[in-house]
């Protein structure tokens, strides 16, 4: 198993590929636009299918059209465009097809700009698009997990009949870092659902209109018990340093990598700090936080962005410990000393003897 | 000179007969075979279909010449033309 | 007693439609049956819907279907046709879905040369929602958003799309026909035969656009709106072969 040197937005394409996508849709946007040069690059000498769309709009329609067909199927953009795939997203759910979407996010809201956010958090795990509706959303820290998750989206896409959502960011999307890659996958999985034309048998039909109001609640509920199944198996985070921490600080994707950082630094003035890294943003690790309230006090939230997974802490932790928020939005990639002075002041305010 | 004068019915070659039926449940009173049929042969009933629609019915039966054209201009395909 | 005209094998027997009484879909659609069962492609044939009034089509139509968002159905329908080019795939779109908000979904996969159908219905009008503008509505035609009746100046010109994608390379057969009785309604059937045998053959893409009655929006009877086809609609969009670049037809 040969390690590679490669960028995160090739990893996407490269762990696709491997899992077997058949077709890949996707329509230029910076910074992930290596993503999709990656699959014209490959795709079609695979005899496999790859169009540049004309919009986001367009791709997201197209991957309905291959996944109906039970094919694998991906599309990739960042933030501006995947509001564009929003409905496509929801038309998605309510067809229970699988699918990946990835969002290499960037500074927002808007235009915004090309440097690295989280700022899509609520659009990915709020279902930006519009119903009662949920897409699993997982979050790498490094390239290597990238690789990892990315095979393993097309997986439970199918599994599950959904679509899921890759949330990565600018900074990830161009970095380089060793990865070794899943082996090709031998056989796809058979879709007794999808539409093939009906031969010698009944016709189908796909549909997500639901007229009769009885019907649709049991398909809402339908999708709700299909949720629940992938909040019961596929939660998934890293306990980075959890044995012995007083202070914990929850965070994903890049701003982890940074906050790992900073921990170091803090564990050798002797502050014990830990993470917890959420690994699927939705099912969020809800239980995994609240068990850590019966011993931690004083949690500590970084992000990219102005505070969104921070409503999920708050949520999970039900006021049982203190939550310190510091966000840097808008492309700003933070430093490990920022994160750790605030560590280091969390914990002063906590360790101080009261008087 | 002798005229020669039919004074007995013309034999005609006798056309294959045509009947029309339609579903007259499905029918929504379009009219559009009662205008386009170019032997008038059906006309809107009097009476109503559960839908609430007066639909097509034969007037005079014996006038089909199993053209078709009713059923190309039926929206609802509830037209039926027969051989007899 | 010999039935002269079988039911299609490709419609469903004893649904009854949701369209109006004389809605040119009803007989559009028995057509779509007919040649599928005539060129034997329902076997392997997918349509799109659109959202509209034929947002049911499913419903009536015996072949595999898959709905579609609103003027995405060409985007569906690349897909569908890129992932599986041995399925028979055509969409089946009103005049909102594909001239208004699917126009970029409709000039695309017409310049990318798409092998699909496209059948374009052209009422001039937005049926479901109630008779709203469309892009094909006619100057001065009155409809619930231009209750004045449409002025270029503040609404501006019925769209000819299919003139303008007709005029793109990839797309190989483009004709414009009308639902105006049985003539019109012969040649319907010979358009979309002829088009969806260009897929058959592998040229390209083709689209039929159907001008079609809509007795309710247009509030006349069923026979008043099949004269208004020929006599008014047809005087801004007139019938006729587009387009024809089927190999060995000059």
């Amino acid at each position: 198993m040969s390690k590679i040197f490669i960028s995160g937005n090739h990893a996407f394409a490269e762990a696709a590929l491997r899992a077997g996508c058949q077709c890949y849709f996707g329509y230029p946007i910076t910074p992930q636009n290596e993503l999709g040069e990656y699959m014209a690059d490959h795709m079609r000498k695979l005899g496999r299918v790859f169009i540049q769309s004309e919009s986001e709009t367009a791709a997201i329609n197209m991957v309905i059209g291959g996944a109906a067909t039970g094919a694998r199927v991906m599309t990739s953009s960042s933030s501006p465009g995947v509001s564009l795939k929003q409905e496509g997203i929801s038309f998605l759910a309510g067809f229970e097809l699988p699918a990946v979407i990835v969002n290499v996010m960037r500074g927002g809201p808007g235009l915004g700009n090309i440097a690295p956010s989280q700022g899509d958090y609520f659009q990915a795990t709020r279902g930006g698009g519009h119903g009662d509706y949920r897409t699993p959303v997982y979050a790498p820290a490094s390239v290597q997990e990238i690789a990892d998750l990315t095979y393993h989206a097309f997986d439970v896409a199918d599994r599950y009949r959904t679509p899921v959502m890759m949330l990565s960011d600018g900074m990830m999307g161009q970095m380089k870092e060793p990865v070794v890659f899943p082996e090709p996958i031998g056989k796809l999985p058979d879709k007794e659902w999808a539409l093939k034309g009906r031969g010698d048998g009944p016709s189908r039909y796909l549909c997500s209109l639901i007229l009769d109001v009885m019907e649709m609640e049991r398909h809402n509920w339908k999708l709700v018990r299909k949720y629940d199944e992938i909040e019961k198996n596929e939660i998934r985070y890293e306990e980075y340093m959890l044995d012995d921490a007083e202070i914990v600080v929850i965070a994903y994707g890049t701003t982890a990598r940074i906050a790992k950082g900073a921990i170091k630094r803090v564990r050798k003035d002797g502050v014990r700090a830990g993470m917890l890294r959420p690994i699927t943003l939705w099912p969020f690790p809800k239980k995994a936080l609240a068990d850590l309230c019966a011993r931690i006090r004083q949690f500590v939230v970084f992000e990219m962005s102005t505070g969104q997974m921070l409503e999920d802490v708050q949520i999970a932790l039900a006021g049982r410990a203190d939550i310190v928020f510091h966000g840097r939005p808008g492309g700003v990639v933070p430093m490990p000393v920022e994160f750790a002075r605030i560590i280091y002041r969390e914990y002063h305010k906590m360790t101080k003897p009261q008087i | 000179m002798t005229a020669i004068i039919y004074t007995g019915p013309l034999m005609t070659k006798t056309a294959a007969k045509h009947r029309v039926i339609i579903d007259t449940e499905m029918c929504k009173g379009c009219t559009l075979c009662i205008a386009y049929c170019p032997k008038k042969v059906l006309k809107e009933s009097e009476h109503l279909n559960k839908a609430g629609y007066h639909y097509a019915e034969p007037e005079n039966p014996d006038q089909c010449t199993g053209c078709l054209i009713c059923t190309l201009v039926c929206p609802e395909v509830v037209i039926e033309v027969y051989d007899e | 007693m010999k039935l002269k005209n079988a039911w299609p094998k490709y419609y469903k027997k004893g649904v009854a439609t949701h369209y109006c009484p004389g809605c040119g879909h009803g007989i559009v659609h028995r057509i779509v049956a007919e040649v599928l069962e005539e060129l034997d492609l329902g076997r392997r044939a997918i349509g799109v819907n659109p959202a509209g009034c034929a947002v049911l089509a499913y419903l009536y139509f015996d072949f595999d279907v898959i709905e579609s968002a609103h003027g995405r159905g060409t985007a569906i329908a690349t897909g569908i046709k890129r992932s599986r080019p041995d399925l028979f795939v055509f969409t089946y779109q009103g005049d909102g879905d594909l001239s208004a908000i699917g126009t970029a979904e409709t000039i695309h996969s017409a310049n990318r040369g798409e092998n699909i159908c496209v059948i374009f219905i052209n009422n001039a009008v937005y049926g479901m929602t109630g008779g709203q503008l469309a892009p094909t509505t006619l100057i001065d035609m009155k409809t619930t958003t231009t209750p004045l009746g449409r002025d270029p100046k503040y609404d501006g010109y019925p769209l000819h799309i299919t003139d303008v994608v007709a005029q793109f390379p990839g797309v190989v057969y483009a004709e414009r026909v009308a639902i105006d009785g049985p003539a019109g309604i012969r040649k319907t059937k010979k358009a979309i035969t002829n088009a969806f045998k260009t897929q058959v053959e592998g040229q390209g893409y083709s689209i039929i656009e159907v001008l079609s009655p809509c007795p309710t929006n247009w509030k006349l009877s069923p026979v008043d709106s099949f004269k208004w086809v020929t006599e008014v609609m047809m005087k801004e969009f007139p019938t006729g072969v587009l387009t024809d670049k089927r190999p060995g037809k000059e």
